[in-house]
């Protein structure tokens, strides 16, 4: 039964089945603690609404963080590669023919040194 | 009901072309009627294909030759040994993307079905659908050279057409356009490569040319157009230009099998380093050149994956990106060849980690490009700025989106976790450098779309989608299709890699094998 579950690298192993009763018994143990949580706690009231610094909390479609700010500490690390590899990709067809050719080019070149 | 099953290679072509050219007749008669009909056709032969599948691997190689009742008279006595007529030869490698294309081939046109309901044009749509799926099925099964020339050409002509098909202010059609041009170059290429081998060896069939195969200098030059054909086709970088333009700009359904021919041309490239070429070119050489593809494919792809605002734009990324990992595992073991104490262990099993691969990603990324274009048809936009609580709303969508994208990045118990796990181990026992490289570049993609997520389903419900609802019934069983295959691959990887992908894998490298199922047997 366990083995139907178990794939083989030839190095290792890998049992799914061991990971989605791992990952059962964590969700137990989060409904567990979720349900021993303060049950006289009011949702509707001003005690769950978010302190910023005493301004209103603005609505909630006005908070809501959109794609094009997300990761900007990652791509600002990473400005130099990008102002690298971004001009490569300029959307001209004739870009993409030398692409194609430069690798056919360096292929041979490859092939018949290293055959 | 034998001469069904003894024909089921032709109608596994026969059908989709039949049903293409027929589908405007059946436009006439209502939409209903046309609907119908493309269904059955696209379960046809979707069952043709399985069926074939099944039978090699249980039976051994088909060799089917069309026009003769006996496959003694694919060679005849006056001939020199060399097969006349047009040969299909289906091995365990073949029977493989057959079930891939079967699968998803089905679950997009009854996703199209619905998805291009309200919009115009939908003869044309379907019958070019219907074509995409035969050249594909064409270039899978056929065992020769210029036949498989022909079917590139149908399904990138359809493929192109398709992009196209919505104009969109003209950016479809220019990405149609990018897509034709870069196509036919690509074709002409290999068409040029099949001359050459053609005027040296009297022969269009691949298993008498690899039999007959001397690697003289034209030989060399055929392989090189050919490896760059198929490497374009499949989008590996920085030949990936048009990936993309072309999935961006397509319909959602038709990118979705455009994963599945990049993947018909994956498999040519395969086939011919493995089959064609098989023990006459250097495999380490040949081998490194795949692995380099590769990883460029997964680093820049991911890379470029990240900072995208168009959701359909950033999977096409990925989706170059996940080629990457399959030309490693391929690479990987086809330089592993040329190492006798590699060969056994570490090759086969890297080789089995990329066709794996291979299986999981045309699910999991036709799933994803599925959920992108549910987004689309309810909401209108692909821009993943003016997205965000659709989760509140969508939320079988918003679980097969998840399921799609926990399988891309690489989490157990997912299937693309279980062709990764193989990739890393044997890449790492190869050279540690590549599998850390392709665990970062999981990692990268795990952060990529934990953004798309974000992006597009949770937050408070935005007043725009206040009302947005599920997607249409036919769009999430299709969705539902890839969603339960993408959980059992991954819960019984063994029983799929047992079945589907060592016969396959040890198919590939048995050049010899597949000689002499074509020579051999006739």
């Amino acid at each position: 039964m366990i083995e139907s579950f178990t794939l083989t690298t030839g190095f290792g192993a890998w049992n799914a089945l061991f990971w989605v009763i791992a990952f059962a018994i964590a969700l137990i143990i989060g409904w567990i603690i979720w349900s021993r949580g303060e049950k006289t706690y009011d949702t509707g009231k001003e005690s769950t609404a978010p302190f910023l610094s005493g301004n209103a909390e603005p609505d909630k479609e006005e908070v809501h963080i959109r794609a094009g700010n997300l990761y900007w500490g990652y791509t600002d690390a990473l400005s130099g590669y990008y102002r690298f590899i971004r001009p490569f990709h300029t959307g001209n067809l004739s870009d993409y023919f030398l692409a194609y050719l430069l690798v056919t080019a360096i292929v041979l070149v490859l092939v018949v040194i290293l055959k | 009901m034998d001469i069904i099953l003894d024909n089921l290679p032709g109608l596994l072509i026969a059908i989709p072309l039949l049903g293409a050219f027929l589908t405007p007749i059946f436009s006439r008669a209502g939409d209903n009627l046309r609907n119908a009909w493309v269904l059955v056709i696209t379960a046809l032969s979707s069952l043709c294909g399985l069926l074939v599948a099944f039978r090699v691997l249980d039976a051994g190689t088909i060799v089917y030759a069309f026009g003769v009742d006996a496959i003694s008279h694919v060679i005849p006595p006056d001939s020199g040994g060399v097969p006349i007529r047009i040969i299909f030869t289906i091995d365990p490698v073949n029977s493989f993307m057959i079930i891939i294309a079967a699968i998803t081939g089905f679950c997009i046109t009854l996703y199209s079905i619905s998805s291009m309901e309200k919009l115009s044009g939908k003869d044309g749509f379907f019958t070019l659908l219907l074509l995409l799926i035969a050249g594909v099925y064409g270039m899978i099964a056929t065992g020769d050279l210029f036949n498989f020339f022909v079917f590139l050409e149908i399904s990138s002509l359809a493929g192109a057409a398709l992009v196209a098909y919505r104009i969109d202010k003209g950016v479809a059609a220019e990405a149609g356009l990018k897509y034709a041009a870069l196509s036919t170059l690509g074709g002409m290429l290999f068409l040029v490569g099949v001359g050459l081998l053609y005027a040296q060896y009297n022969s269009l069939n691949m298993a008498v040319i690899a039999d007959r195969m001397q690697l003289t200098g034209l030989d060399i030059i055929a392989f090189v157009f050919f490896f760059s054909a198929l490497a374009m086709k499949c989008g590996a970088v920085p030949m990936h230009f048009w990936t993309p333009d072309s999935y961006t700009m397509a319909p959602s359904a038709v990118t979705a099998f455009l994963v599945v021919s990049s993947q018909a041309s994956l498999y040519a490239l395969f086939r011919v380093c493995f089959t064609l070429y098989g023990g006459q070119l250097n495999p380490l050489t040949v081998g490194w050149v795949i692995i380099i593809l590769g990883v460029l494919s997964m680093f820049i792809g991911v890379t470029m994956a990240i900072p995208q605002r168009d959701v359909k734009r950033l999977m096409a990324y990925h989706a170059v990106s996940q080629t990457g990992y399959m030309l490693l595992g391929v690479g990987v073991g086809l330089a592993a060849l040329s190492n006798s104490c590699l060969s056994q262990g570490v090759g086969m099993m890297a080789l089995k980690g990329g066709l794996f691969h291979i299986m999981n990603h045309a699910l999991y990324k036709g799933l994803l490009f599925l959920t992108a274009g549910v987004i689309m048809y309810r909401c209108g936009t692909r821009n993943l700025n003016r997205l965000g609580g659709l989760g509140h709303n969508m939320k079988w969508t918003m679980i097969f989106f998840m399921i799609g994208a926990l399988a891309i990045a690489g989490i157990p118990p997912f299937n693309g976790f279980a062709s990764k796990l193989l990739i890393y181990e044997s890449t790492f026992l190869f050279n540690p450098l590549l599998a850390v490289i392709a665990m970062v570049v999981s990692i990268l993609t795990l952060a990529s779309f934990v953004k798309v997520f974000h992006s597009m389903f949770m937050g408070p419900k935005l007043p725009e989608y206040q009302d947005v609802r599920e997607a249409p019934k036919p769009m999430l069983i299709a969705m539902g299709i890839l969603a339960i295959l993408v959980v059992l691959f991954g819960i019984f990887p063994q029983q799929v890699v047992d079945f589907l992908v060592a016969p396959a894998a040890s198919a590939l490298v048995d050049y010899h094998g597949y000689i002499s199922a074509v020579l051999g047997g006739a």
